[in-house]
Parts: C-alpha cells; structure tokens; sequence
C-alpha cells in the first residue's frame, strides 16, 4: 500500500517539475514582446502583444476576420494578405491556398503567429463588423420547426449591413454544450430598421446551436453576435432579379425585398420560395404587404408534395420545375440563390443552361 | 557492454535488421497516415529521429539515475510517456522561436510524435536490452533513420501507386498494408548481417 502511495506521490512530483519546466519555458519562448500591426498601409496601427495567432489577436482589437470552424485551420476562410512578417508559409496552409494566392502573401490568419512587427491588408468592409450585445425581444414560430427570433441591440446600438449577409450568433454554455460555439444566420430584418436584427432559425435534431435556440432561450435574454459578413448581396444593375429560397434561406431573401421596396429599385423581381407542405410556408403575409407597396415584385410560391387535404391552388413541384417553366431565355437576368446545397446547385445548373452567365449567379449555401 | 556489441554495430542493425517499424511493428499509425508523399514523409522522418535520440538518452537517465533508486521501475511506462511528452513540447517552443524555417519543416509533426509508439517502444527496448548510456543514444538514431527510411520508401511507392489501377476493396490503407509487409519481408534479407537481441 505504501510503495504504491510513495510510487504516486514520487509520479505527480516527476510530472509537476515537468510542467513547471514547460511554463518557464513557454514565458522565455513564447515572450514576443510587444509588437505593431500596421493595417492596408498605415490606415490603423495595432500595437498588440506577440506571441498569438493573428486571427485571435485582430479580434482582441475587435477586428473580425469571417471564419467558420473557430480558428483550427480547416475551413479556409480567414485569408488576409500579409505583406510583411509572416514567416514562412506553413504545411497547415498550403492546401487552402490557390498559387496566385502564395503569389500575393495571402495567408491563413489563424495559422500565422504574430512574432515581429507585420504589415498586413485587410478588406475595408471588414472594419464594420463588430461584436453586438442585444437582447431577445421576440421568438416566434414561423413553421413547426422554424422560429424566428427578434433580437434588439444594446451595444453598439446600431448596425449597418448589406441585405443578403450573415452574422455568427454565439451560442454560450450551457448543458447541452461545453464551450462558446458560434453559427451563421443570415438576417432576415430590413436594412432600414438598423437597431435590431432578425434570424429564421430551423431546428436541427441534435443540433447544438439550434436546440438553444428553440429550447433555451427566452425573451428578455441577452445575446452576443458578430459580423456582418458574406458577399451575397444585391449587387447594382437593370437586369431583372430572380430571388430563389427554399426553407430558411427565405431569411437573407426577405431583407433584399424589403430593400427593393424600401430604396423603391426599379427592377423587375421574381421570387420563388419553395416548401413542402402549405405548413411549411412563412412570411406570407410578410410578403404580400410587400407587394401592395410595389408593383415590380411578383412572388410564387411553390409546394413539392402538398396533400389533397391543403386544398393548394398555387403552384406545386420544385422550384427547379417552375423557374424552367418561367424563366425563357438568360438574357438581363441576375440570380440570388439562398438554401442546402443541393438545391442551389441544381438551380445554379438551371440558370446555366439558360443562358445567364455563371458571375451574374450568387448563391448562399446553408449546410 | 554486457551484449558485447558496439554502439556503432547497434546504430546500424537499427536501421537494416531491427528495422523498429517493419521488424516490430511500431510508429504504423503515422506511418500509414503520412506516407502519401516523399515530402512530409521526409520531413517527420527527421523529427522522429530528433525527438528518439534525445529522449532515448533523456530517458536512460531518468530510468537509472531516478527510477531505478527509487524504486519506481514499475512506472517506467507512464513516466517515459510523460517525458516524452514534456520533451517533444519544450523542442516545439525552441523551434517555433529559434528558427522559423525549421517550425515549417518538423514543427506541425512534433504533436504527432508524441503518441509515436517507435518512441515509447526504442525506449523500453533498451532497459530491456540493459543497453549502456552510448549504446542506446545509437540505438536511438538509429531507430529513428531506420523508420525513417521505412516511412521515405512508403511515401515513394505510394507515390507511383496514385497511377496504378488497384483492385476497389484494396485501396488506402488495404494496400499500403499490405506493401508494408513486402517490405518487411525485404528487410529480412538484411538479418544475415548482423543480429542484436
């Protein structure tokens, strides 16, 4: 009994020297000192502490790099150019960088330490996105599994975004999930109503951030997000605007209607939202305040197996099977896309075929 | 030099006769996960022969100058383990600070090694073997270049194999098993030269 108590006891002694030999080493090492980021020449100077990775660090000063998978280096999407005092480029980067990139000292930021004085650029959009406080004013049922949820800013108090474009919510602790995780929505509220946002949430099984969500969170709540990111959003043209949604990828459709009607863009717009079942279709009411306020929006809604007890007298198959019926030629046609992957592929293949070409396609996937 | 074998007849059966990966069969995980190409597999080759020879010696004098007075031989397992571990953390901060260039060629390999059985296993082998401080820092490297060697012609083989047209069931890891058995059965021709035990 003893030697095995004197045999744990001598263990943890071995293994306490061991760590602390490893803190004093990573406080000799790991001290970088004090170092300057200088930001798209000199625009903003950063003087931050070395020695952590630049994603980490530019979110320290509350700029905020998008990037979907929290800074492991497996989505690709922290890309920043790094001009100088990057070092060289890492095994970990090399497969999300194309060769032009390498070419242009486009690097991954949450790879990259920051080690000396570095000089970086940085899209100027990204000097909007910030971290919001906000509070839950409303939770709503939209469908049996899509809620929508009404947030209203406490700080800063507004936010200035482009209809189309998405936020990370954070989800924080709680049992059924260990650490802060954050996931994408895209706002659904109007650009004009800028002290608030709102979110189309669709309950995942299982899924972490939205049984919070539709399980967790309660009116009166505050809530912390960040962005606006993506570059879905209407771009400035006269062609005609096709608007494609499927279940919650109504959400970033919405807040372009209701810039279109709000700016008064006179442009022809079709939108077509497809569900399954007529319980399945939301903001139609929403939608036809939207069109009394305008003549240019036609919308179509489309069920791909309503029951004979809906009594549906709207359009019914695909949104694939109505935009081949509606739409004729490619011709003065831009296309926003918005739902899971596979339909917004094959609508993106529709479009193609048609004739309009593959840049005047924006799609926004939701996984 | 109870075995009656020099350090220098050592370093070299540890790569040829007593190859660690392809006569012991230690290392396999990353040896299947990193051998698609020569390049990274060269480059954890070189830190796996680093961390071995260090920590063979480190741990030869942990073992005898600590264990074995107190009397805590029977935690050798844990204790190597965590050495290792603490050893292979410590070279990672040096690299990272002292030169970039060498953070690119072994850093991002380092945390791999710490669960490398071939490290565990040369260190073991050598208590076991009642190796002498000189003998087991050979026994070390050599392990390393040996493993080394077996992960570099792994990646080259697999390499050329990107082009051959392999049977379905058989592709990824079914065939890199099996060429590593080929290769371990080549590896015995070399046992004619000379034998440690």
């Amino acid at each position: 009994m003893t030697s095995i108590l004197v045999g744990l006891l001598a263990l943890s002694i071995l293994t306490a020297v061991l760590a602390l030999l490893l803190e004093v080493a990573d406080s000799y090492f790991g001290f970088y000192g004090e170092c300057q980021i200088t930001i798209n020449e000199g625009d903003r100077k950063l003087d931050v502490q070395g020695g952590n990775k630049l994603l980490g660090t530019l979110m320290d000063e509350g700029i905020f790099v998008p990037s979907a998978c929290g800074g492991r280096g497996t989505c690709g999407l922290c890309k920043v150019k790094i001009l100088e005092g990057g070092g060289p480029l890492l095994p970990t980067e090399e497969p999300y960088l194309e060769p032009e990139e390498r070419e242009d000292n486009v690097r991954l930021s949450c790879q990259v330490k920051v080690r000396s004085d570095m000089k970086i650029e940085i899209p100027p959009e990204l000097f909007l996105i910030k971290s919001f406080k906000a509070k839950v004013t409303g939770l709503r049922d939209l469908t049996a599994t899509i809620k929508e949820l009404n947030l209203q800013l406490i700080e800063p108090e507004t936010i200035e975004f482009k209809a189309g474009q998405f936020i990370q919510f954070e989800i924080p602790e709680y049992e059924g999930c260990e650490e802060p995780v954050y996931r994408a929505y895209s706002v659904a509220s109007a650009t004009s109503a800028p002290n608030g946002i709102s979110l189309i949430i669709t309950r995942v099984p299982e899924g972490v951030a939205t049984t919070y969500i539709h399980d967790f969170l309660k009116e009166g709540d505050e809530v912390v997000f960040n962005g606006p990111y993506g570059e879905f959003y209407l771009r400035d043209s006269d062609n005609d605007i096709y608007l494609v949604a499927t279940g919650s990828g109504l959400a970033p459709i919405m807040s372009m209607l209701y810039q279109i009607v709000d700016q008064k863009i006179d442009r022809k717009v079709t939108v077509v939202f497809g569900a399954r079942h007529l319980e399945d279709l939301m903001y139609m009411n929403e939608i036809k305040q939207l069109q009394e306020r305008t003549s240019n929006i036609e919308f179509i809604p489309t069920l791909s197996k309503p029951p004979e007890s809906d009594g549906w007298q709207g359009s019914t198959g695909r949104v694939t099977d109505v935009l081949d019926k509606i739409v004729e030629t490619g011709d003065n046609k831009e296309v926003y896309i918005c739902g899971n992957p596979m339909m917004v592929e094959s609508v993106e293949e529709l479009f193609k075929k048609k004739g309009v070409p593959e840049n005047l396609i924006y799609y926004d996937k939701f996984g | 030099m109870e075995t009656g074998l020099t350090a220098y007849i050592i370093f070299f059966a540890a790569i040829f006769t007593n190859n660690i990966l392809l006569t012991n069969f230690l290392g396999l995980c990353s040896f299947l996960a990193i051998s698609r190409e020569v390049k990274p597999a060269i480059g954890l080759g070189m830190a796996v022969t680093f961390v071995l020879t260090c920590t063979s010696g480190i741990n030869y004098i942990v073992y005898y100058y600590i264990l074995e007075p107190f009397n805590l031989v029977h935690f050798r397992f844990i204790i190597f383990i965590v050495v290792i571990a603490a050893f292979v953390q410590l070279v990672e901060m040096v690299i990272e600070r002292v030169s970039p260039l060498l953070y690119v060629i072994l850093g991002v390999f380092l945390p791999l090694i710490t669960v490398n059985c071939a490290i565990l296993g040369v260190s073991l082998f050598m208590i076991i073997r009642n190796y002498t401080f000189l003998q087991s820092v050979a026994y070390g490297a050599g392990g390393g270049l040996g493993w080394t060697l077996a992960i570099v012609s792994m990646g080259a083989i697999r390499e050329r194999l990107k082009n051959a047209a392999i049977p379905k069931p058989l592709e990824g890891p079914g065939i890199t098993l099996i060429i590593a058995g080929l290769m371990a059965m080549a590896f015995i021709g070399f046992t004619g030269m000379i034998q440690i035990q």
